[in-house]
């Protein structure tokens, strides 16, 4: 506990209470200490000091600071491996990821840019080749959008369906994105009509570079600088990112330093030995942007254990092609699916969140979701997917996902 | 004295809520009185054609800043630099560069296999093996990604002469070049790779088929 002045603090280490114990994995935390003289400060608390009063009506609470903070209750995580980390989908409510919470999917690590040092070039079949500074960036029209990132490699199962939300599909999150449309940039520079697709290169050690079609930066894309109100963070692409709404993520390009137009694809490493994919009849699918519509159940699920009586199924759905028109629930394994709430606004792009309310009566069973968006497509059973793909796996895999519920009441993840 | 400190805020506050109150006002009437407000639905774009010609924001960019980043190599060889490779030499950068990532005959890892195994004792190295050989549609791409990402410890350390030696080497060992050929800007785009003709255009249709 800090010592102020020789005053002694007011907290004393007394009073444990059931509360505190049941904190106990706190590591730290922040909370008013009052010296005796009656000044108070904010002191950060670790896991042994942390001893919560027993009735906060009795003591003055926290003065407001610089940052807010979360509660040392609430611990949600990524789930980090080499090259990616998972947002914690089980965790969650609504649709705005926190930004921390923001998967991420990185080819060399995450730069350190300078934001004073920072430069967009944009050349190539251009009248005008040019240089933006992040403050030039930021005075051109702005856009806000709401919209899911997510990364075409992201299905993941296992055999004993010991496997939550985030280690399925975490590598999925949405924020509000703000920057300026790539179309403005492009009439800035002059792109030629003869001009059909467009090189995206990262700064950071990978310089990821990806092709982009022409017609997608004149249609929605934007070159962000700003995620849910503020910068954008280091791990998305401070300061600077690619945002393809609707396209798989690594097309996305972040830490964005250069746009070429060019005349055809470049045919770059990661468009051709990796986010491309075996279709059966010994074809590989390749430029496969759109993320195709999906859905999961992210309550109850995995490691979750629920009672019999009433639960409040909820999850969330998407599609890269546009609006999630419907939702469907089945809770007899499949035989019959009845129609989800959708919460509204449903927007286009956007993880839109579904619930089901539902009254367990405590036997076997399994649950599941499946989406229809507004070009008609449903989503699709593993085997209907493996089936029309020559039964191979591999990126923009989008299957039903089902939960099993064991007699007492534990939830396990189940393949379909 | 903590109460003190939280009547003075209060007064902050105070005077502050009615200057913005002000602005607001203000704000909101110097709009009204400018155009019918539209309202941009989630990110549209419909609404940049009455922006003007130019912003006149950024600046022009030189040819010389231009050509310190524009490293990339087109499947039609442009943007390769000048320059040659050998086989040979490519073996002793790999062994020196390389190995300790890609393994000594680039199949033993423990990072991405580079070599095609051809006719693979173990099944399994077949199901796996997703390589230059095998997988790789364009034999620039090689030159393009290794110049921009490798050694993956030290990105961008190597020369062109490095990056010509390692690409003929890696096309040597996946049976794609004879050891004698010399790569170049103009023979490495011609390299025939037996994957070309695997790859297909996303076939799917924003529609209802599964695909
Ligand atoms: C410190 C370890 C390390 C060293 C040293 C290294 N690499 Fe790599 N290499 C990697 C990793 C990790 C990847 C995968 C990167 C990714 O997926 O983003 C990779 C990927 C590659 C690929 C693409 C493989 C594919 O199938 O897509 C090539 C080609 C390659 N390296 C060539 C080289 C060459 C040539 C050298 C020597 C100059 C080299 N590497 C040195 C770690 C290394």
């Amino acid at each position: 506990m800090p010592d102020r002045k020789g005053d002694k603090p007011l907290v004393t280490e007394k009073k444990i209470s059931r509360r505190t114990l049941l904190a106990g994995a706190a590591t730290a935390a922040v909370v008013l200490a009052q010296t005796a003289s009656g000044k108070s400060f904010q002191a950060a608390l670790t896991k042994s000091e942390l001893h919560l009063l027993e009735d906060p009506t009795k003591v003055p609470g926290v003065p407001p600071g610089t940052l807010g903070t979360r509660s040392p209750f609430e611990k949600p995580a990524k789930a980090p491996s080499d090259i990616s980390s998972r947002t914690p989908l089980q965790d969650l409510f609504g649709t705005i990821t926190p930004s921390d919470l923001h998967f991420e999917r990185n080819h060399n690590g995450v730069p350190a840019i300078d934001p004073a040092k920072y430069e967009l070039v944009i050349h190539g079949m251009v009248d005008k080749p040019m240089v933006f500074t992040l403050a030039d960036l930021k005075r051109f029209p702005s856009v806000s959008r709401i919209a899911f990132l997510e990364c075409s490699g992201n299905y993941r199962s296992a055999a004993d369906g010991k496997i939550t939300p985030q280690q399925i599909c975490g590598l999925t999150s949405q924020s509000e994105w703000t920057g300026v449309k790539l179309s403005t940039l492009f009439r800035e520079v002059g792109v030629s009509p003869k001009s059909t697709w467009f090189l995206a290169e990262g700064g950071d050690a990978a310089v990821m570079t990806r092709s982009v079609p022409v017609a997608k930066g004149w249609e929605d894309a934007i070159v962000c600088y700003a995620q849910n109100g503020e910068a954008i963070r280091p791990e998305q692409g401070y300061p600077v990112r690619l945002f393809l709404p609707g396209w798989e993520g690594n097309i996305n390009v972040k830490w964005l330093r250069r746009i070429e137009l060019s005349d055809q694809p470049f045919q770059t490493r990661q468009e051709t030995s990796k986010y491309t994919e075996a279709i059966g009849g010994g074809k590989i699918r390749q430029f496969s942007f759109t993320i195709d519509a999906r859905s999961i159940i992210t309550y109850p699920s995995y490691p979750q254990k629920v009672e019999r009586g009433w639960i409040e199924i909820r999850g969330i759905a998407w599609s890269g092609r546009g609006k999630v028109v419907r939702v469907e629930v089945s809770t007899d394994a499949g035989k019959t699916w009845k129609p989800a709430e959708l919460q509204e606004p449903v927007m286009d792009k956007a993880h839109t969140v579904f619930r089901y309310l539902w009254n367990w009566n405590g036997q076997l069973t399994e649950i599941l979701s499946r989406t229809v968006d507004e070009t008609g497509y449903t989503q699709p059973f593993l085997k209907e997917l493996m089936a029309a793909r020559g039964g191979n796996m591999g990126y923009h895999f989008n299957p039903v996902t089902a939960w099993y519920i064991q007699k007492d009441g534990q939830v396990l993840f189940k393949a379909t | 004295m903590f109460c003190q400190k939280v009547r003075s805020m209060q007064e902050n506050m105070t005077k502050s809520g009615i200057f913005i109150g002000a602005f607001c006002l203000l704000f909101s009437i110097s709009l009204t009185a400018h155009k019918t407000l539209t309202s941009a639905q989630n990110g549209s774009q419909a609404d940049t054609l009455d922006y003007p010609r130019t912003f006149g924001f950024g600046r022009a960019a030189t040819l010389e800043e231009i050509a310190l980043l524009d490293t990339d190599v087109r499947p039609d060889g442009k943007g390769l630099p000048a320059g040659s490779g050998k086989v040979a030499d490519g073996k002793l950068v790999y062994a020196a560069k390389c190995s300790g990532c890609h393994g000594v005959t680039g199949v033993e890892g423990p990072n991405d296999a580079l070599v095609t195994v051809k006719n693979p004792a173990d099944q399994k190295t077949k199901a796996r093996s997703k390589t230059i050989g095998n997988y790789w549609p364009y034999a620039t791409t090689v030159f393009d990604y290794i110049k921009r990402a490798m050694p993956f410890n030290q990105p961008g350390s190597l020369t062109d002469q490095d990056v010509y030696n390692l690409t003929a080497f890696l096309l040597h060992e996946n049976g794609l070049i004879k050891p004698d050929e010399v790569i170049n800007a103009q023979t490495l785009p011609k390299v025939i790779m037996p994957a070309r003709d695997f790859f297909v255009p996303d076939d799917r249709q924003d529609g209802p088929e599964i695909r």
